[in-house]
């Protein structure tokens, strides 16, 4: 009987090796070892045995059935996993498939430049204020240092509404604006838009955006105005960075400037970018002329400061490679979607 | 201003690479655009003179040349040119060489004969006959013995042809640079060398000019000095080779002697000069008065114009002669047969100079430096300058005296050196001896401490000016770069803080923002069907517009948006949303400026949008704000929108908004053929209730229990209402009521619909029992009831 024990458990390992589904398992889990099954039957004839024998036999019988038992937990293991690899093979998907895309919305490209322009000088202590864009000739020229009859009016074209009221060709006039509600210290930004009677074409627009910036404060001098201006370029074109200041005339501002930027696309060497200059203007400014502080009624014996105005038009037509100001008016959603 | 380098070397000796010379001035101040070589694209041009020259033999009307180039052999070139003959110098083009217009040269045979090259015309060298009034238009330019005559050498060089010409571009304070010589002396002071400044003399003439000429200035303020001087038997002929040279370097075409003479000073010293016919001034008189009303003048470029009572002309005893300060007349003009002129040398009134040549819409090369406001002071240096040149080109003989009329001198400006003050503003330090060297290599004088401009220089007035002058020659580049001190804080306002929230929002659910246009057509109001009553029309109106089509400030960005929803249709993009935190201008009168008030304006087309999409923005962004008791009441009262598919949002009294689909009579206007929705929020009002502030809500300790309530009702009845019934109420233990369904169909009946809530009923204090829960909606369903709406059975 030990001998048809063993030979039980070695049918039952040859069985199970060819089993490949669960049901077949099941069938022999009970012919092996259900009440019907071999081992019971071998179990059933111990009363034909001796009394020695019999604890040897059972003993014995109930070691193989524990065998055969694990072996076909082993097999229903196995059979499971196959089962759920065949599962997630047919699952299988395209991953080259396009995804499903949530719609988001773009910033423009012009509110990006001026996020990042905000950005950096609220890094130097810079409010972000604003100005009426229909606006008095008062703010817009004439404290400006720009009488009536001042050449410099004939240089920036302006869209009149009235005699005395017309549409700021400058973010300049927040200047004053700025002066009359605050006091020194101060430092701001004034970004907006501004107007000039230019035709449209793929540099001019009637209207574009200009960002102001003044300082004022005790000893401001015209080497504050030069390192914070050096800050704002590298900040924004990174610390490779060379910066260049011309002297240039603003009636607004004594002395006046106007700064380069080494050429971002070819580092100075000179390119079709920096029309072979190796430099590209970025900015105006200067020390903020006395006139201007009296007029915005800041003491001019105590206080000195500087101003200056950049074209965002220009900093995100160099940023981004736009050759066409129009595009940034135009609103084309495949425009709109690059950025 | 184009500078002739040539010229420039005339007052300061600099030999400087272009680049560095361009760089090192600009630095200064003195911005340069750009420079150009003349006669740069010319290759192998050289001087060559006709040694023999017979027809061709297959041909009537080519000449086969043989050209002494300076070689040992000729070189043969055949011509269909009719004026040459032996011994005539011209420029021979030789095989492989370019002429003006890049046009290439090779040898060749020209009806079997060989040609080694080609002999020009002026044109063919980039020049004119102005340049070169000895040449013809139509044949070969022969070249005289005003050139040095050396066949073989380039012709670049024989022609003098070879300067070099800057643009600078000269800001508008500094008329004095509008001149050689200003900019001459800005040079010697950049560059550190001498600069002499030309200093006429006048050989004594004959006569006395008071015989000749009267001159009266009637309007002092206009015209701050008038000299006129006279010059008898003038002899008309074409100027020198090197005045002519330097006019054409500068941009200016010789014409003759004394026309030349005046624009040589002008651009020489920076003062515009005129020469008058005295023939043709009536009882010899200079008149420089206002225009009388409806005058009219016929200037040098032939044009007739009429004038108007505020410009100023020069006048005879009759008429006018010329416009003051911008254009001669054409009537008293320098001709041939002229043999008395009058000098003019004056100063007008740099505003009125500009208005009126704006007025007459022609900006000449006088005007131009008039309206930058010159000094009298120049007046009689150039008159000199121009007697003297008169007398070295013997043009004329020059009558004795001068008729000086001088009402109006500019009081010289003063002011200390101060240099604590210059150098605490530029954040330098140099001694005042320093300072005071920096301001003499411009012309400035300093004697006991106290500065004296000189007089070319009109934009001094201030310490701060004279800080300019010195910062520019001490080295913009020399100042240190310091980073600002002191401590500051940056802040966003609450308002850009809202602002950036808004905007945000906006991105997050699928808006791209926009930027357009801040003024509009007034048609645009008709487009989107505006009542003629409306108060929208009232605009802000530009009153010297470009066009009409960005004529008025606009009082709604609803155009603005259509329009670009249009161009991205017409561009066939099937769908798209767009937002702008849009300016709009309410006017306020002529006395007051504008609100300028900014709407969030939105906007949608394609197939994914509807008005519940427009509307679902509009409930999201408030909901982002906390701005939680809006509501939406149906509204059709404008044009613009549909009547059936419009909301106006409103918070109790406040009114914040409209949303709605586009009328398709106004997307018809815009050949939109897409539905379209467009929603606006006023973002101020929105700021003023918004409600951002957050605080934690505890997490529910107990389940909720869901009822679902399917009512049938009219179909008129506003799921609103339904809503309100509800909340109103079901009491305290009501969460949440949610729509999840509307139908209307045949099985409702005609005229209903069915409309199903899902209510969240929930206590934060246990967990409710069924029958808490159905007591609820009992009491909700009986409100439900009084208002029209039944259980769905």
């Amino acid at each position: 009987m030990l001998k048809k024990l063993d030979e039980i458990k070695q049918q039952a390992i040859e069985e199970l090796g060819n089993i490949t589904d669960k049901a077949d398992l099941e069938a022999l889990r009970v012919a092996k070892l259900g009440k019907k099954g071999v081992i019971t039957g071998i179990l059933k004839q111990m009363g034909s045995l001796s009394a020695e024998e019999r604890p040897i036999v059972g003993q014995k019988a109930n070691q193989i059935r524990g065998e055969i038992e694990s072996l076909i937990k082993q097999k229903q293991a196995q059979l499971q996993q196959a089962e759920q690899e065949r599962k997630l093979a047919a699952e299988t998907v395209d991953v080259t498939v396009p995804g499903k895309k949530p719609e988001i919305g773009h910033t423009h490209p012009l509110s990006i430049v001026l996020d990042e322009v905000k950005e950096i000088f609220s890094g130097m202590g810079f409010d972000v204020v604003e100005g009426p864009e229909v606006e008095w000739d008062y703010y817009n020229f004439e404290a400006l240092n720009i009488p009536k009859g001042h050449p410099a009016r004939d240089t920036q074209d302006t869209f009149y509404i009235t005699e005395n009221m017309l549409l700021r060709t400058q973010t300049s006039p927040v200047q004053i604006r700025t002066m009359e509600k605050r006091n020194p210290p101060l430092r701001v930004i004034a970004p907006g838009r501004v107007y000039r009677s230019d035709a449209v074409d793929a540099t001019h627009s009637p209207l574009f955006h200009q960002i102001e910036g003044l300082v004022l404060d005790e000893g401001i001098t015209m080497a504050d105005l030069k390192g914070t201006l050096e800050a704002f370029a590298k900040r924004l074109y990174g610390e490779q960075t060379k910066t260049r200041f011309r002297p240039h005339h603003f009636p607004f501002t004594e002395p006046s400037c106007e700064m380069d930027v080494s050429c971002f696309k070819c580092g100075g060497k000179g390119c079709s970018m920096c029309k072979g200059e190796g430099w590209i203007e970025i900015l105006g400014g200067g020390m903020v002329h006395p006139k201007v502080l009296k007029n915005g009624g800041v003491d001019a014996d105590k206080y000195s400061g500087f101003a200056f105005g950049i074209g965002l038009e220009r900093l995100v037509m160099f940023r981004f490679g736009i050759d066409d100001m129009r595009l940034l008016y135009e609103n084309n959603l495949k425009f709109l979607e690059q950025f | 201003m184009i500078l002739s380098k040539r010229w420039l070397n005339d007052y300061c000796k600099i030999d400087i690479d272009d680049k560095e010379f361009a760089e090192a001035i600009t630095l200064t101040g003195s911005k340069v655009e750009g420079w150009e070589h003349e006669g740069e694209e010319l290759k192998n041009i050289v001087l060559g003179k006709i040694a023999a020259i017979e027809k061709h033999p297959d041909s009537d009307h080519l000449w086969v040349c043989q050209v002494d180039i300076g070689a040992e052999e000729p070189v043969q070139i055949v011509t269909g040119a009719q004026n040459l003959k032996t011994g005539d110098y011209v420029p021979a083009a030789l095989h492989k060489s370019v002429v003006a217009g890049g046009q290439k040269i090779t040898k060749g045979k020209l009806r079997g004969v060989l040609s080694n090259g080609m002999l020009c015309s002026v044109a063919e060298l980039g020049l004119t006959v102005n340049d070169f009034p000895n040449a013809i238009e139509d044949g070969i330019m022969t070249i005289t013995d005003e050139c040095e005559l050396e066949p073989g050498k380039d012709i670049r060089e024989v022609l003098r042809f070879n300067d070099t010409k800057i643009e600078f571009e000269i800001t508008s304070n500094r008329s004095d640079c509008m001149s050689v010589t200003g900019l001459a002396r800005e040079a010697a002071a950049t560059f550190g060398t001498k600069f002499n400044m030309p200093k006429p003399i006048v050989n004594k003439g004959h006569g006395d000019v008071n015989e000749h000429l009267k001159v009266t200035i009637h309007n002092p303020e206009l015209c701050y000095r008038y000299i006129g001087a006279v010059v008898e038997n003038v002899r008309i002929k074409p100027s020198p080779l090197w005045l002519r040279e330097r006019l054409r370097a500068s941009g200016v075409r010789p014409i003759n002697n004394i026309v030349d003479i005046t624009n040589f000073v002008m651009l020489e010293l920076g003062q515009p000069m005129h020469a008058f016919d005295l023939r043709y001034l009536e009882g010899n008189e200079v008149n420089v008065r206002n225009a009388k009303a409806g005058e009219t003048i016929t200037t040098l470029d032939g044009e007739e114009r009429t004038l108007t009572e505020d410009m100023l002309v020069i006048a005879d005893a009759e008429k006018p002669v010329a416009v003051a300060g911008v254009m001669g007349g054409e009537y008293s003009g320098i001709m041939d047969d002229t043999t008395t002129i009058v000098f003019e040398s004056a100063c007008f009134n740099g505003y009125s100079v500009r208005s009126t040549a704006k007025a007459l819409g022609m900006r000449t090369e006088s005007s131009s430096r008039y309206e930058k406001e010159l000094n009298p002071e120049s007046c009689m240096l150039c008159i000199m300058r121009a007697l003297e040149l008169l007398q070295m080109l013997d043009a004329g003989d020059v009558v004795n005296g001068m008729i000086d009329v001088f009402p109006t001198p500019k009081p010289e400006v003063t002011l200390p050196l101060d240099a604590k003050w210059i150098n605490d503003f530029i954040g330098i330090n140099l001694s005042a001896d320093e300072m005071t060297a920096i301001l003499e290599k411009i012309g400035f004088t300093v004697e006991n401490g106290i500065i004296t401009a000189p007089y070319f220089r009109n934009d001094i007035e201030h310490q701060a000016d004279i800080s300019e002058e010195i910062a520019r020659f001490y080295g913009f580049e020399k100042i240190p770069n310091k980073k600002l001190g002191g401590v500051a804080e940056a802040k966003l306002t609450e308002e850009q803080q809202f602002e950036r929230l808004v905007e945000t929002t906006m991105r997050a659910i699928g808006y791209n923002e926009i930027s357009t246009f801040s003024f509009i057509s007034p048609k645009a109001y008709d487009k989107i069907l505006l009542a003629e009553e409306s108060e929208m029309r009232n605009s802000v109106v530009i009153s010297n517009p470009l066009g009409e089509d960005t004529s008025v400030m606009r009082t709604t960005a609803i155009p603005s948006m259509l329009e670009v929803i249009a161009r991205n249709y017409n561009y066939r993009t099937p769908g798209g949303k767009f937002y702008e935190n849009a300016t709009t201008y309410k006017s306020n009168g002529l006395s007051e400026l504008p609100d300028e008030k900014k709407m969030l304006t939105f906007g949608e087309y394609g197939p994914q949008s509807d008005f519940y999409t427009i509307k679902g923005t509009a409930e999201e962004l408030l909901a982002v704000l906390g701005i939680q008791d809006a509501e939406f009441v149906a509204y059709k009262n404008s044009a613009t929108f549909h009547p059936g598919r419009t909301a106006k949002i409103v918070v109790g009294d406040t009114e914040l908004g409209i949303i709605g689909e586009i009328h398709p009579n106004v997307c018809k206007n815009y050949k939109i053929g897409a539905k379209t929705y467009i929603g606006y929020l006023d973002s101020s009002a929105l700021f003023a209730i918004k409600n951002t502030e957050r605080v934690y809500q505890q997490l529910p300790k107990f389940p909720a229990l869901t009822r679902d309530l399917s009512l049938v009702c009219d179909k008129q009845l506003e799921v609103g209402a339904l809503k309100r019934a509800i909340t109103q109420s079901a009491g305290k233990i009501l969460e949440k009521v949610e729509l999840f369904d509307i139908f209307e169909g045949a099985q409702v009946g005609t005229g209903k619909k069915s409309v199903a809530f899902s209510l969240t009923l929930r206590s934060p204090e246990r967990t409710l029992t069924d029958s808490e829960a159905d007591n609820a909606v009992q009491k909700a369903l009986d409100a439900l009831i009084k208002i029209g709406a039944q259980i769905r059975s």
